[in-house]
Formats: structure tokens, C-alpha cells, sequence
């Protein structure tokens, strides 16, 4: 299901893009796509019992329209009308002045967002089919949301280039698994247990920024390439280490963990629970939107650390890091400490969003934490646009919403070989996805860098004024 | 004569194998403009890059202010007031010009920041004009401005300057080295530079050095060296 561009918008690109013309755009070609859909999908023709009859599938239908909508509204926003066209490349004003419709837009998108998520758990009281599922799918996607925040200190601020950032994670997670299950009722007796997590969270937090400088110590005069396979090889030490060590982690059998409570208030259906100190009627929504509050602070907190970090000198000595390790050194920074703590705080953030992904599951195994997750990770980070904190989230919801969506379109089996599901084609969509990126937008969805200082007038600068890689 | 700023005695620096230093003897005073010259690959780079640390020297000793600081990290010798404007300028070209000057007063902890920004914005215009602009779309001269003023947000006793005219058009030289003048002029600084462009960087040093396979081959002032037929006939006539 292709959409060839109209002859109209492709030939003139240069054209600023306004909301009716775009608008306008989008339902005609909504309304096309569904006369020609009609016909041939919406009706279908089944011969049974020497009659002909019509089986309806608008559903269907209107699920194929409105992906053929949707990838249409992406190549105007992102292929079309890409800010500066070719020709005007070359000065530098028209580069300014057209960032400028960007810059409005994304002026409000973080607040709208945060808007957004805070209220999110209200909405689906109004709709309760969405329920827990889509509670559960909003923290997994936060999950990722914050470990790619996390990772972005690392890959996107300082630009060491992690590929075993999940070593972290499980860190964080183990650091839970095992202080909750065997040293907490051993030190301070069993009544401990519905606050672990709680006092569990910063020792993980801890642990993990440990393990990051052990890591960024013998990888501290590496870079590129070479610190991307030491640090591949120490997710996958981690990783194997969780597996043979028996008598300490359990192995790949994994451990069993208590669940996250409601400071100290259990939700079950039982006397002395959540539902039974606030007199209200039990329902397993409330552990999912307990838990979505619970990793949306955690996010938070790892996005304003970041963005504070980065205005405090450690964060412009990351970025100058990143930019030029010769001429930080020749500066009078001390790259050696500036690269340790960026690995230490990355992991740190990581260590939390392991612990928390313990409390949530209630068990871990080192099955979860396999490289493909420090890939779809660094996806993430790549995909929207290193450095770029709201461009990460959108491409978390993207990367990780449409593995869910995967899962739901039952209609793809039409198309698909038989005895295939379409959740197993996930990873190729995410490759296809890759190679379209870095086609048509290779520095990401968020390609601009706010300068964290600015004298009397803030301007930033489109990533497409500077050569490619070095700028 | 002034007391002695640096000196290197003996100095020897490796590539692994290759030596490329065959023992540096050099001073600098202060208040004075000294400067290396010689062809490509004489070693010019090497020895400032030595005396900032990266790579360090196998042998000999480099003394800034009666301090040695053969064997200290560079960014510990930066701490001591050694500021680089390195080879190929090495700006920061996603930070805005702003943010790179920021940068440059790492080792001042900001103290003076306004204060040097306003001095260095009146020794190149030009960077206050493009003060937002991210530095990777400066001119290449623009750039090579930004690099000695970020070197000199660092309030540095001494500045090394590692070919400022690489790769400028003439007219820019000519302006560059005219803010190098003023600096030492009227600041006092003490330059270290190192040029291929013999005859501007010969002109402007009260000391001077040729370099050789990595040996100094001539030692003088500026204007005996300008004299001199060797230095003529090697770095001046013909070619440049």
C-alpha cells in the first residue's frame, strides 16, 4: 500500500507548508484512498453454498486508510518540506528563517506533552476498553522513553557510543531482585519488604553508576568503533554472568521479586492493601496507574536532571567532549572525569529504570536483558536525533507503539506467508524504518541543538546548514 | 632581558618508534613573541603539542615559570596558564560561538567572563556580530578568530599558537597577526608561535627558531633570521 506524491506538492517543495493547505491535503486523500478501498477491501466476496455473498471488512477498511493518511501527513512534514530545499542550502538566512516555523512548534510541544502525560491516566477512565493494556503498554514505552534519555548522556551528550547500555538495566534490576529477595529480610527481618523498592531505588542507582565507571575506566582511551564493541562485549559479560553465576542470581530460571506498592500499601484484593486503606472498591487499574505515575516521575527526573546537567560546566565539558576530545583537553578539561561521570550518570539512570522494570514485572531474568534491547535502545536515541531529549520520546512511542500495533493487525496475515504472525516481522519494520531515517532524515527526527547559553537573543541553527557528521 | 616563561632542554618526543624530536633546547620569556618555523613535518606541532603534554616527552625537561611540567596531564598544565589554539583550530562547530568562548574560560571557573569577553569581543568584532551563530558555519577565518579568543578566555601567561594562517586568505593573516601584535603590545602576553608562513611570523618575533628533521637548526631574533641567507633561501624566496 504505497502513496505515490502528487505531481502538486513534489515539484513545488520550497512552498511553506500551511496547517489548511495540509489539512485539505490529508482529507482528500483520505477520502480517494476510501472510494478506492471500498471496492476492493471493504467488500468482500465469498462463495459458499452455490450463492455469492458479501462479507463487509470496514474495518479494515479504514485501518489501511488511515496508515496510508498517516504516512502521507509524515513524508509532508518530514520528506516534502524538509526546511531548507537544495537550493537555498547555500545561504544562510533562508536557513534561519525557515527553522523559525520548527521553532514555534517546538516551543510548545514539551509542555503540551508533559500536559499530556500527566492526564493520561484520566482519559481512560472515560474509555474502559483501553484499560490496563493500555496503561500497561504507556509505562513500557515510558520505560524506554527514560532508558533513552539515560543512554543520551552518554551516546547523545558526550558521544561514546554504548552499546551495552542494558548491562546497566540489569543491574538495576538484579540490584533490586536480590536486595529484596535475600539481604533485606536477612538485615532488617521480613517487615522491610513493601518498602524495598523504595529504599532499593537509589541504592541501584548507586550500583549502577558503579558498574559504569568500572566500564568507562579500561574504555578511556577508546572511541568509535573500538568503544562500541568493548562496551557490546560488557553488556553481554553482564548478561552471561547472570546466566552461570547459579548460586548467587538463579540463573536463567530468574528470581521472583515483590511487587511495587503503594509506599508500603500492597494492591491485592485483600485487608490492609491499597484499595483497603482508601475504602474503594479493588481493581487492578490502580496498580497500572500507580505504576505509570511511578516511572513518569522517574522520567522526569531524568529529563531535568539532564537538562540541568547540561547547562552546569560537566555538561558543557560533555558536549565539547563530544565535539572535540583534543581541543577539551588543550582547554584545561580533564577528559578522563568528564567521560567517567557520563558513563556514571547514564548508568545511574539506567540502574533506576531496571529497578523499576523489577517492581513492575515482580521477577527477572537475564533473558530480558539481551542486546537486542541495547540496540532498540540506541535506536531510539539515533532515531530521534542524538542530543535531542523530546525527539527521543516521539521516537519511544514510535519504535515501541508500533511493535503493540504489530501484535493487533490481524489483517496483515492476507498479505503475510502462512504460519507467520505479523509481530515477527517487527524487527524488520524497525530496520526498514532505520534505512528510511537515515535516507531521509539522518540526524533524526530533532535535529537542532538549543545552545544552553545565549547572548541577548536565543537562536539555534538548523542541523542542515552543517556538513554531514561533522557539524 | 625578562626572566625566562619556558624553557625545554633536551626535549625528545616519540611516535612509537619514530622520533620526531631529537632534543629541543628553547626559552621563552616573558612578555615576548617567540616563534618555530620550518617545513612541513620539521616537528613544529610536535613540540607545542609536547610542551601541552599529548604526547609527552621521552626525554628532557620543559619548565614553565621554574615549575616542570614534562610529565603533567595537559589539562593540569592548561591549569598552570598555557592556552592553545591548537592545529586546524579545533573549535567546537555544533556549540554557538557564545557557547565555544564559554568553554575557553573552563580553567577561569568564570570569574572573569565578562570581563574577557568584552576584550576579546573588541579584538574580533567579528565573533560579537555572529555571537549566537554555531561555529561550524564560520568562515574559516572567522573560525581561526574564535580559536585564539577562546584560547584567551583562559587568562593564560602564555599562548601557543599552532599555524593561525593555515589555509587563510592574505588579507585575514594580515588581520589575525595584527590581534597577535596588539595582544603581546598591549597586554604583555606571552606568544609561542608556530607558523610555515615565515615571513609574517618572522617579523612579528622578538625570538626565533628554525626547525629542522626535528632539531633546531637556527636560533636569533625575528628580524636576524629575516635577514639571514639560509632563511631567505629556504622559507622566503621562492614559494612564498
Amino acid at each position: 500500500m504505497s502513496v505515490a506524491p502528487k505531481n502538486n506538492s513534489s515539484s513545488d517543495d520550497s512552498k511553506a507548508l500551511t496547517t489548511s493547505a495540509l489539512t485539505k491535503d490529508l482529507i482528500s486523500t483520505a477520502i480517494i484512498t476510501l472510494l478506492v478501498l471500498i471496492p476492493i477491501v471493504a467488500m468482500k466476496t465469498v462463495i459458499g453454498q452455490g450463492i455469492i455473498s458479501i462479507v463487509y471488512r470496514f474495518g479494515m477498511a479504514f485501518a489501511l486508510t488511515g496508515i496510508v493518511v498517516g504516512t502521507r501527513l509524515f513524508l509532508h512534514l518530514f520528506v516534502w518540506h524538509k526546511a531548507p530545499s537544495a537550493g537555498s542550502k547555500s545561504t544562510l538566512t533562508s536557513g534561519l528563517k525557515s527553522v523559525s516555523f520548527s521553532e514555534t512548534i517546538t516551543k510548545y510541544i514539551a509542555p503540551g506533552l508533559l500536559i499530556f502525560a500527566l492526564l493520561f491516566p484520566v482519559f481512560t477512565f472515560f474509555h474502559p476498553i483501553w484499560d490496563k493494556r493500555v496503561m500497561d503498554l504507556a509505562v513500557y514505552i515510558l520505560i524506554y522513553i527514560m532508558l533513552g534519555w539515560g543512554l543520551n548522556v552518554v551516546v547523545g551528550l558526550a558521544g561514546l557510543l554504548d552499546l551495552g547500555y542494558v548491562a546497566f538495566y540489569a543491574v538495576g534490576a538484579y540490584a533490586y531482585a536480590l536486595l529484596s529477595t535475600v539481604y533485606f529480610p536477612q538485615w532488617f527481618g521480613t517487615g522491610i519488604l513493601p518498602w524495598a523498592f523504595y529504599i532499593t531505588l537509589p541504592v541501584a542507582g548507586l550500583l549502577a553508576a558503579t558498574w559504569g565507571v568500572v566500564l568507562g575506566f579500561p574504555v578511556l582511551r577508546l572511541r568509535g568503533d573500538y568503544l562500541a564493541i568493548v562496551t557490546l562485549a560488557f553488556g553481554e559479560m553482564i548478561r552471561l554472568v547472570l546466566v552461570n553465576w547459579f548460586s548467587f542470581t538463579n540463573g536463567p530460571q530468574g528470581i521472583s521479586v515483590p511487587k511495587i506498592t503503594f509506599f508500603g500499601l500492597p494492591f491485592k484484593d485483600a485487608p490492609g492493601s491499597f484499595s483497603d486503606f482508601f475504602g474503594i472498591q479493588f481493581n487492578r487499574i490502580h496498580f497500572y496507574i500507580f505504576l505509570y505515575y511511578v516511572i513518569l516521575t522517574l522520567a522526569l527526573i531524568t529529563y531535568f536532571v539532564t537538562k540541568r546537567l547540561r547547562r552546569l560546566p560537566i555538561g558543557r565539558a560533555w558536549e565539547a567532549l563530544r565535539e572535540d576530545e583534543i581541543a577539551c583537553r588543550s582547554l584545561g578539561i580533564n577528559t578522563t572525569t568528564t567521560k567517567l561521570t557520563a558513563f556514571a550518570i547514564g548508568a545511574m539512570f539506567g540502574g533506576f529504570a531496571g529497578s523499576f522494570f523489577a517492581a513492575r514485572q515482580g521477577f527477572v531474568s537475564p533473558e530480558s536483558f539481551v542486546y537486542i534491547e541495547s540496540a532498540l535502545i540506541l535506536a531510539i536515541v539515533v532515531l530521534g536525533g542524538l542530543g535531542s531529549q523530546i525527539g527521543i520520546v516521539f521516537s519511544a512511542i514510535a519504535i515501541m507503539g508500533s511493535f503493540e500495533l504489530f501484535r493487533e493487525m490481524d489483517f496483515m496475515k492476507v498479505v503475510l506467508p502462512s504460519g507467520t504472525e505479523p509481530i515477527q516481522f517487527r524487527m524488520l519494520a524497525v530496520g526498514l524504518a532505520m534505512v528510511l531515517m537515515m535516507r531521509f532524515r539522518p540526524r533524526g527526527f530533532v535535529t537542532k541543538r538549543e545552545p544552553t547559553v545565549f547572548l541577548k537573543e536565543k537562536k539555534s541553527v538548523s542541523g542542515d546548514l552543517v556538513a554531514e557528521g561533522h557539524g | 632581558m625578562s626572566e625566562i616563561l619556558l624553557q625545554g632542554k633536551g626535549v625528545e618526543t616519540f611516535y612509537g618508534k619514530i622520533q620526531a624530536l631529537k632534543g629541543i633546547d628553547f626559552e621563552v620569556r616573558k612578555g615576548e613573541i617567540a616563534t618555530v618555523i620550518g617545513a612541513n613535518g620539521a616537528g613544529k606541532s610536535t613540540l607545542m603539542m609536547t610542551i601541552c603534554g599529548t604526547p609527552r616527552a621521552r626525554a628532557g625537561t620543559i619548565v614553565l615559570d621554574g615549575k616542570d611540567i614534562t610529565q603533567m596531564p595537559t589539562h593540569e598544565i592548561v591549569h598552570l596558564g598555557i592556552a592553545q589554539s591548537p592545529e586546524g583550530r579545533r573549535i567546537f562547530p555544533r556549540m554557538s560561538v557564545f557557547e565555544n568562548l564559554q568553554m575557553g574560560a573552563t580553567v577561569d571557573k568564570l570569574r572573569h567572563f565578562d570581563e574577557d569577553l568584552a576584550k576579546v569581543f573588541a579584538l574580533f568584532p567579528r565573533l560579537e556580530e555572529r555571537r549566537n551563530q554555531r561555529a561550524g558555519t564560520l568562515s574559516g577565518g572567522e573560525q581561526q578568530m574564535l580559536a585564539i579568543g577562546r584560547a584567551l578566555m583562559a587568562r593564560p601567561r602564555l599562548l601557543l599558537l599552532d599555524e593561525p594562517s593555515l589555509g587563510l586568505a592574505p588579507i585575514i593573516v594580515k588581520q589575525i597577526f595584527a590581534a597577535i601584535k596588539k595582544l603581546n603590545q598591549e597586554e604583555g602576553l606571552t606568544v609561542l608561535l608556530v607558523e610555515q608562513n615565515a615571513f609574517h611570523a618572522l617579523r612579528l618575533a622578538h625570538r626565533a627558531y628554525v626547525m629542522v628533521n626535528g632539531k633546531i637548526a637556527m636560533s636569533g631574533t625575528g628580524a636576524e633570521l629575516l635577514k639571514s641567507p639560509e632563511v631567505r633561501a629556504a622559507y622566503l624566496e621562492g614559494g612564498h
